[in-house]
């Protein structure tokens, strides 16, 4: 089991990474969304892999999982959901406004990053 | 009175969701709800702050659960000195965007507010899984402020803001698991007291965690390699929001001088100073880095953002060192930075407001109104953030010469600081000629659709910030007098942790100075 979760965590990064490598606005995103799920899985782990264990402490358990990696999973999903609506969002109106998907806007054009209005 | 500490986080959290629910179609109650806290916030940081000085490190419980195990506020000198930084920057903030930046965007306010919580619990919590989710409290704010009244270019800066702060904190995550996985802890305090018992056979697994955790503070301190976002942010946010982003990269500053001397610090044993020598060197190249922006700056806000990059460049270098007299100057030099990048920033704003179509970029054109006023604003300005006498600039990049005397690295950090000075006047130098001089033998009359008429409250506002710079100088005794104590309190960290862990607490001694000290 520890060899599948983190060969699989590593192949989640690794194309998390890469995704988030390309130009454009929308692997970037997936590319990122893949990252995070890597992070809570990796989380998870933190724990040490357990199972069929109580995260409760009980008289008659056997045995014991780490209840906090859990917690913290929960909190890092929540926030990793709301900052991919946010990053969705602003990935469309940048489409419309500026007219292209490009993370740099567009390829060889002029920035005129002095301009605050 | 140490319960006090969480109005920092609770008071901005309260006023701004109210601000939100109650009253979001009515300008002037938001500003006046805006008032509120930012008064609120300084009268009580003030009081936290005299506080901290009398009876040293204090912890609050959140929900009284018993450490380690609920989440902890810590209140010592250096967070109560951050939270009164923030409180006294977001008061003139407040100022400044009461005039008329608050009405291009519909929430300004309401994100004010959860900007001042995140900062503010960033700098008091004492648990780093809090730390993260505190982070991730301000960058949520300030992805919202970043974009406010938005347009393309700024989109697009903004896309690459969020893309790198969501990279950061995917690794934050992974850098705190691997912590955790090695310590069985999340509270700062117990951290110190459980590094130095990690096996040999779990140190590869902690020191990975810890240099991990150092790579996402230096992304929020803008330090060389991972300083690209900086520049196209600060340069392209608004204004105010851009002078408010000046305690942001401090924050990243903070927290590696928070975690890397209570946990990896002097009682770590085989990880103490675990980044000293990494954090040298990047420090020096993000002060060239800087500096060189500064002289190859197009725009005069990119300029001020490149100067930004190079402040903390010599802040770092000076925390790099990790002794308590480099401490302190560093800390001295973090207030003079961050009064100085905001009050440049606001600066650049009235210079862009009356350029009309010329904007910010460092060209000849016709003269500005008001061009007298504002060039001494500017030269105040430059004067500061290229620290020259006779502001606090000066004083704090003394003290940091004279704190690297003994450093091995002497040599380095003196040519750097004192060569990339000579950088910054000539950058400056050149924007404030082009800007003033040059414009005023330019015939023909700007159009602007703003500021017709003398804006009080905006040169008022820029005027105070630089007023905070004076008063730096001329209290700098007594200023000075409670850095050396709170960095004394940093490198003894038996304070912080009893007053966490409990009083009866032992405590390993410290055992080793940093690489660099003597």
């Amino acid at each position: 089991m520890e060899f599948l979760v983190a060969s699989s965590i590593g192949l989640l990064s690794a194309c998390g990474v890469y995704m988030l490598l390309r130009g454009r606005t929308f692997p970037v995103v997936i590319g990122l969304s893949l990252l995070s799920y890597a992070v809570n899985v990796f989380l998870f782990a933190m724990g040490r892999l357990q199972v069929d264990m109580p995260p409760i402490l009980s008289d008659t358990a056997t045995g014991y999982t780490d209840p906090l990696p859990q917690a913290l999973v929960l909190t890092a999903i929540v926030i990793s959901f709301g900052m991919t609506a946010v990053i969705v969002v602003l990935a469309l109106r940048t489409y419309l406004e500026i007219g292209n998907d490009h993370v740099d806007g567009l390829p060889g054009e002029p920035t005129d990053s002095g301009e605050t209005k | 009175m140490g319960n006090w500490m969480i109005v920092p986080v609770v008071l901005p959290l309260i006023v701004g969701a109210l601000t939100v629910l109650a009253v979001r179609h009515d300008l002037i109650l938001q500003r006046v709800f805006s008032a509120f806290t930012v008064v609120g916030l300084l009268a009580v940081s003030i009081a936290l702050v005299f506080h901290a000085a009398h009876t040293g490190p204090e912890m609050y419980a959140l929900g009284n659960w018993p450490t380690p195990f609920g989440i902890v506020l810590v209140l010592d000198r250096l967070s109560a000195m951050m939270v009164l930084l923030t409180s006294i920057l977001a008061a003139i903030v407040w100022f400044y965007a009461s005039r008329e930046w608050d009405k291009r965007g519909k929430h300004f306010h309401a994100l004010f507010q959860f900007q001042l919580m995140g900062i503010n619990g960033a700098f008091l919590t004492g648990d780093f899984f809090n730390l993260f989710v505190f982070f991730e409290v301000l960058l949520i704010a300030s992805y919202g402020l970043m974009l406010h009244g938005a347009g393309g270019e700024r989109l697009k800066a903004g896309m690459q803001y969020i893309i790198v702060n969501l990279t950061g904190s995917s690794l934050f995550l992974i850098g705190v698991g691997l912590i955790y996985s090695v310590t069985g802890t999340l509270n700062m305090a117990d951290l110190a007291l459980k590094v130095p018992l990690v096996p040999d056979s779990d140190l590869a697994l902690l020191k990975a965690g810890a240099l991990i955790l150092f790579l996402v503070f230096c992304i929020k301190a803008a330090m060389v390699p991972m300083h690209f976002w900086l520049p196209g942010t600060y340069a392209n946010a608004p204004a105010p929001v851009a002078a408010l982003f000046a305690i942001m990269t401090k924050v990243g500053a903070y927290s590696i001088l928070r975690l890397y001397s209570l946990a990896f610090g002097g009682s770590a044993g085989d990880l103490s100073w675990l980044v000293a020598p990494y954090l040298l060197p990047a420090a020096i190249v993000t002060l060239v880095v800087g500096m060189v922006g500064v002289v190859a700056a197009r725009y005069v806000t990119q300029m001020v953002a490149f100067a930004v990059v190079g402040s903390m460049g010599t802040l770092m270098i000076s925390i790099s060192l990790f002794t308590p007299a480099s401490v302190a100057a560093g800390l001295y030099y973090m207030l003079h930075s961050t009064f100085a990048g905001a009050a440049l920033f606001l600066i650049a704003d009235l210079i862009i407001s009356r350029r009309g179509q010329f904007g910010g970029s460092l060209h000849a054109a016709p003269e500005i109104r008001q061009s007298g006023l504002i060039a001494a604003l500017f030269f105040m300005g430059a004067i500061a953030m290229a620290s020259l006498p006779p502001l606090s600039g000066f004083l704090g990049k003394l003290q940091i010469l004279s704190a690297s005397q003994n450093s091995p690295h002497m040599i380095w950090i003196w040519a750097v600081i004192l060569g990339t000075s000579f950088l910054n006047i000539i950058g400056f130098g050149r924007a404030g000629s082009v800007l003033f001089w040059k414009s005023s033998a330019i015939e023909g009359d700007i159009q602007t659709a703003s500021d017709q008429t003398f804006p009080h409250q905006t040169i008022i506002a820029a005027g105070m910030m630089l007023a905070m710079l004076v008063a730096l100088t001329v209290f700098a005794g007594p200023v000075t007098g409670y850095l050396h104590d709170t960095s004394a309190e940093l490198f003894d960290t038996s304070g912080y942790i009893r007053a966490v862990m409990g009083a009866d607490t032992p405590v390993a001694e410290v055992t080793t100075v940093a690489p660099f000290a003597q």
